[in-house]
């Protein structure tokens, strides 16, 4: 190929890259304007200039593939396809939530308000390309990206103590786990020579790979596993999620719990589906001979679900609790990616859209009783309703999706998981999913009661401002909406995989 | 004489690998631990290299190019989890994990 061939076949490549172009020039337009605006003064400028290019790069990622398996573009590095575009809109959407609770949030000085927006977007860029990238050495990069700038948006309020040392236990154990997983991508790479992941595919699973380097397999599904458990805080990898998310300002950590999480599922699914099974009949997968890598991910399902719920039970801190929350729905989401078809697959998708609104909207609300004279412990939280019923109701929304009540939107994501579950066979796994659920009815019962019928512990005067009203409305109508009317969104996701 | 072989490469990458993790489990100062996180990539970075010379690979290039980025993603990597420690070490004067108490491990 000529210079001028790859040159052309590279601009061609913008035509699939909108939304990352769109990023890349809102965080040129952030650092500008950082730079020329006294940024003491311009806190809603800040903002409306992030939620102008995130509703740019929303509109650049609606552009549908069509049926087919997508196109490659910038060096066959991305692929476009329904799956990158379905995480692309949902990281996106996760960004944008983000930002409009730091902007109502006063955790987050002005000062630091367009660092935060800069370091939002920035994250997001990683997560989009790492949701695109079908290349292991893009796939490292992009995760990379996210991370590290991840690690830097936990420290942001640094000169806290409690800040600072969530970021050092973050960028430590993430530091760690990433390393160990590059490990793996070496081993993938000296095994099929190439780091082309579709071609990885094909030659791990094709005949003459079969049975063989069982001890080598085993290795690199470890240690792949290191890093992804680590992104989406599963069992062994979770014991820095209540810590971080504790230390980390309220908005950071419903963006940690959300985003970072979903991409650590997208490329969960892109690798494991990829290198480590292939398509078998039209709607499932069959495992490399050499490790039983599914079960390993149904067994670290249950442990993780089963910690998260236990450790839950007896925390006061409202973050922490719902940092163990978090722990347990990544649990509850690894059932699906155990499953080993395409239903699994979809229920996966679908309860992380609706996990995207339910837990960024009890995140909301915790932002905002944190606004006023209020903090994270559960005593802040007795006897609210008296004073703040909307936010109240709104929490009380939440928790039950949390849950998995119906008519909520939680309810239909649980029961997607767990006929697929049901479907595969996998009933102890079922089983423990159903003990787990009660579990967590205790805790998440335990808040809604604090907030309904307990006396009020502490007086303050919760100042919930407008905007958060429009934040939590926003996240509260697709929780409802969701549990009753879901056919378009599976649909949709129907389509993707 | 040592044969110049993959094997010798993997053994001396296997080593570093499994230092690097004895590092970051053993030791209590940050710095340390960071420093056994360094010889994990490099670990990585050695095996991209061999692998890219000895195995038959579609594009000879590849492991070296993907070995230079992980020189420059540690780099960025070290530089950010020094910060934090630097950071830390004004307010708490100490760079020992144990210290580090405020939040429940």
């Amino acid at each position: 190929m000529d210079l001028v061939q790859i040159a052309r076949s590279n601009l061609e490549g913008f035509r699939y890259a909108g939304t990352e172009v769109a990023l890349c020039v809102l965080i040129v337009a952030l650092l500008l304007s950082g730079v020329i605006l006294p940024f003491r003064k311009n806190r809603r400028l800040f903002l409306i200039i992030s939620m102008l290019g995130l509703a740019l790069a929303m509109t650049a990622s609606l552009k549908q593939p069509g049926a087919g398996k997508g196109v490659r573009y910038f060096a066959d590095l991305f692929l476009w396809d329904s799956f990158s575009v379905f995480f692309k809109l949902f990281f996106v959407a996760a960004a944008a939530f983000t930002i409009l609770m730091a902007q109502m949030n006063r955790e987050v000085e002005d000062y630091e308000f367009n660092e935060c927006c800069l370091l939002v977007v920035s994250v997001t860029l990683g997560m989009v390309l790492l949701a695109s990238s079908v290349d292991l050495l893009m796939i490292y990069l992009a995760f990379e990206t996210m991370s590290l700038l991840s690690y830097l948006l936990v420290g942001i309020r640094f000169r806290e103590a409690r800040g600072g040392e969530a970021a050092l236990k973050y960028v430590l154990y993430g530091a760690f786990t990433s390393g160990v997983m590059l490990f793996g991508f070496s081993l993938v790479y000296g095994l099929a020579g190439t780091t082309d992941i579709m071609e990885i595919g094909r030659i791990l699973n094709s005949a003459h790979m079969a049975g063989q380097n069982r001890a080598l397999f085993v290795l690199m599904v470890l240690f792949f596993l290191a890093g992804l458990l680590f992104k989406t805080a599963s069992f062994p990898f979770h014991i820095w999620c209540p810590d971080v998310y504790e230390g980390a300002p309220t908005p950071v950590t419903a963006f940690l719990s959300v985003g970072p999480k979903a991409a650590g599922f997208a490329v969960f699914i892109r690798l494991f589906y990829t290198l480590f099974a292939r398509e078998v009949g039209d709607q499932g997968f069959a495992a490399i001979e050499q490790v039983d890598w599914p079960a390993i991910v149904a067994v670290i399902s249950a442990i993780t679900m089963s910690l998260g719920n236990l450790s839950a039970i007896h925390q006061d801190n409202v973050k922490r609790l719902l940092a163990y929350s978090s722990i347990a729905h990544a649990g509850y989401l690894l059932m699906g990616i155990a499953c080993l078809d395409k239903l699994g697959l979809e229920a996966v998708a679908f309860y992380l859209v609706v996990y995207l609104f339910m837990n960024l909207g009890a995140f909301a609300v915790v932002t905002a009783v944190n606004n006023g004279e209020g903090g994270e412990d559960i005593r802040f939280y007795r006897g609210l309703s008296a004073r703040a019923p909307m936010a109240c109701v709104a929490m009380a929304v939440f928790l039950f999706s949390l849950i998995g009540i119906p008519p909520f939107a939680g309810f239909v994501g649980k029961v997607f998981l767990f006929s697929a579950v049901i479907l595969k066979k996998y009933y102890w796994l079922a089983i423990v999913a159903a003990i787990n659920t009660v579990i967590s009815l205790y805790y998440y019962v335990r808040l809604i009661k604090a907030m309904f019928i307990d006396q009020a512990e502490v007086s303050f005067e919760p100042r919930v401002s407008g905007v958060s009203y429009a934040v939590i409305g926003a996240l509260a109508l697709p929780t409802l909406v969701l549990g009753v009317y879901w056919q378009p969104l599976a649909a949709f996701i129907e389509s993707i995989f | 004489m040592l044969a110049y072989s993959l094997e010798n490469f993997l053994l001396v990458s296997g080593v570093l690998f499994c230092l690097g993790i004895f590092t970051v489990l053993t030791r209590r100062n940050t710095v340390a631990i960071i420093m056994g996180i360094e010889l994990i990539l490099n670990a990585a970075g050695l095996n991209f290299v061999a692998f890219s010379r000895f195995v038959q690979t579609q594009n000879h290039i590849s492991g070296h190019v993907f070995t230079l980025f992980i020189i420059v993603i540690s780099a960025a990597e070290i530089v950010i989890a020094l910060a934090i420690v630097l950071s830390l070490y004004s307010t708490k004067k100490t760079i020992h994990v144990e210290d580090f108490d405020e939040l429940k491990w």
